[in-house]
């Protein structure tokens, strides 16, 4: 009996080894490195890397092109937060649950499961004046025809503009999701609450107020979570739609220019290491603050 | 008669309009994908093309801008990432549930600070990790980083796990079977429907992917369908035509899947995000 008690204290290592030794060497061995190439002047082949102290964060201080990138995420978190509103009406318009309410969210959601290089290539396509055809692209066409000619501009030509067309496609592309979890989380509430606010004769905006929205703070919590590290850490969007150029790069884009393209590897792991100090400050801010926010409705 | 409802049509016309915004974006590029060079360039984005039937375009997509390779190399990297990423969620699930051992909880903790961790952020160490095991331009670099830092799955699997009655094992046990067979035989064909919502959005996830092959794998030989579909940018930008037509070829298996899986596909969405 006794053999069999330890044996069972071995057995579950044979299933954790390999998960946790990939744990080990993708997530955490990447973390440590990180620090240690960011005080160092490493270009990511020479043998030897030398120890320069805290240079490279000094640097990261005084250089304009990382700040303006830090700020570009702001145009995101903007993004975010229209997405966040508009999930959230969506959500609850829906869950009333309309005749043909499916057909609706289908449309809403499919961009957000669409292959990353096709969206962007879609609003590439969009976005462009006139140049690869006689006339100009799809959404100078729209605006045109709906009387709004008159703010055609250079979509991503522009560098005071093209931040907000790529915080446009942001919004465009991720909504269905926050829709997804909004239109789940409402659905999970109790449904003799609705009834008893019908009987209580409670209008849709009180069944809103009163109801809806302490059953989805939770979800909220999470999405603003999301929005704020996902607007720190956006790549895709304006790398491939506009190849960060026009003063549309962002954090991310920049450590991999420098890492990849410069070859400054141990610069590239301090913007790293702030890059993640900043998400992980965001995070934990918002888990305390929303901590006790958790109300249970049943 | 009903009483025409006012805040019905409302929101109808609301919903309408949104949705139409959601599509508007694809329909020029569903139109150019059809049309030829000439038409291309003199109509206008969203004037329908002449005919319907000129695959002229996807035939070049296809053959010269090599997508018939990147669908194929997609599909290997995404059968082999998710029999890994099942094989080790489920193994971790498996050890976390059903055992009780010493340093259990720093197991647990290990895998939830790790969700903490961004991955775009620690790209730059990463990358040495992969090029010092020689997997630089590799599909093994894909394929590890896919499988070995999806902890999303590990979650949906421990948690569909708990629902399984540990009863099930015991009886098992008592049988004779092993730790193993009550592994392989009991609870893993038990985790079928969890297993299924984590091939729908890992698949989702991976044929998605443009980051990963583009750091890991620049070999166009090693092209996915996201970092091919990327290179048509540079060759084919006098013809951007034919570029729309490869965007379709790319979408439509999204739409397809989408269409057949819709339900399936919110479920698995939700528990994916919910930790």
């Amino acid at each position: 009996m006794f053999k069999e008690k330890n044996k069972r204290k071995v057995i579950p290592w044979l299933y954790l080894v390999l998960p946790i030794g990939l744990l080990g060497l993708l997530i955490y061995l990447p973390v440590i490195n990180m620090f240690r190439y960011s005080v160092t002047n490493w270009d990511g082949i020479d043998p030897v890397r030398k120890f320069i102290g805290l240079r490279n964060y000094d640097q990261i201080f005084h250089n304009p092109d990382i700040w303006h990138s830090l700020f570009n995420s702001v145009y995101y978190f903007g993004a975010s937060i229209v997405q966040i509103g508009l999930a959230l009406f969506l959500a609850t318009v829906l869950s009333y649950g309309f005749r043909g309410f499916n057909v609706f969210k289908g449309f809403l959601v499919y961009p957000f499961l669409l292959n990353s290089v096709a969206v962007a290539l879609v609003f590439r396509y969009l976005f462009q004046g006139p140049g690869i055809t006689s006339s100009a692209g799809g959404l100078d066409w729209l605006l045109q025809h709906i009387g709004l000619g008159h703010f055609i501009t250079q979509w991503t030509g522009n560098s005071s503009v093209i931040n907000y067309s790529l915080a446009g496609v942001s919004v465009w592309r991720y909504m269905g999701f926050n829709l997804i979890l909004f239109l789940g989380s409402i659905q999970s509430i109790n449904p003799e609450l609705f009834e008893a606010a019908q009987l209580d004769r409670a209008n849709r905006w009180h069944q809103f107020r009163y109801i809806i929205l302490p059953g989805i703070r939770r979800i909220t919590a999470l999405s603003l979570i999301l929005a704020v590290s996902g607007s720190i850490a956006v790549f895709e969007i304006p790398f491939i739609v506009a190849g960060g150029a026009n003063g549309s790069s962002t954090f991310v884009i920049e450590t991999q220019r420098i890492a990849f393209n410069e070859g400054r590897v141990g610069y590239a792991s301090a913007l790293a290491v702030v890059l993640l100090g900043i998400v992980l400050l965001v995070t934990f801010v918002q888990r305390t603050i929303f901590k006790d926010e958790q109300v249970d409705l049943v | 008669m009903k009483r025409l409802d006012a805040f019905k049509v409302t929101i109808y016309i609301i919903l309408a309009v949104i949705c139409f915004a959601m599509v508007f974006p694809l329909i020029p590029l569903i139109f150019a994908a059809f049309k030829d060079h000439t038409e291309f360039y003199d109509s206008g984005p969203l004037a329908p093309p002449k005919n319907w039937f000129n695959f002229h375009n996807f035939e070049i997509a296809w053959s010269q801008g090599d997508l018939a390779h990147a669908f194929f190399n997609t599909g290997i990297l995404l059968s082999v990432s998710l029999v890994g990423t099942i094989l080790i969620g489920t193994m971790t699930a498996y050890a976390i549930d059903r055992f009780d051992f010493r340093g259990k909880k720093a197991v647990v903790w290990a895998f939830l600070c790790a969700t903490l961790v961004p991955g775009v952020t620690t790209q730059v160490a990463t990358f040495q990790i992969i090029s010092k095991l020689n997997l630089y331009n590799t599909r093994w670099s894909a394929i590890l980083l896919y499988t070995g830092t999806d902890i999303i799955s590990i979650y949906i699997f421990l948690q569909f796990m708990q629902s399984i009655p540990k009863a099930l094992d015991e009886s098992a046990r008592i049988d004779g079977a092993g730790h193993f067979t009550i592994y392989f035989r009991i609870i893993l064909p038990l985790l079928r429907p969890a297993i299924a919502t984590v091939v729908i959005i890992k698949g989702i996830a991976y044929y998605n992917d443009f980051y990963t092959a583009y750091l890991y794998m620049p070999d166009p030989n090693l092209g996915t369908v996201s970092t091919s579909l990327y290179r048509f940018i540079g060759p084919f930008s006098a013809s951007w035509q034919v570029i729309c037509a490869a965007t379709l070829l790319v979408i439509i298996p999204t739409i397809v899947v989408f269409l057949a899986l819709q339900k399936f596909i919110y479920k698995g969405l939700s528990a994916g995000a919910v930790k």
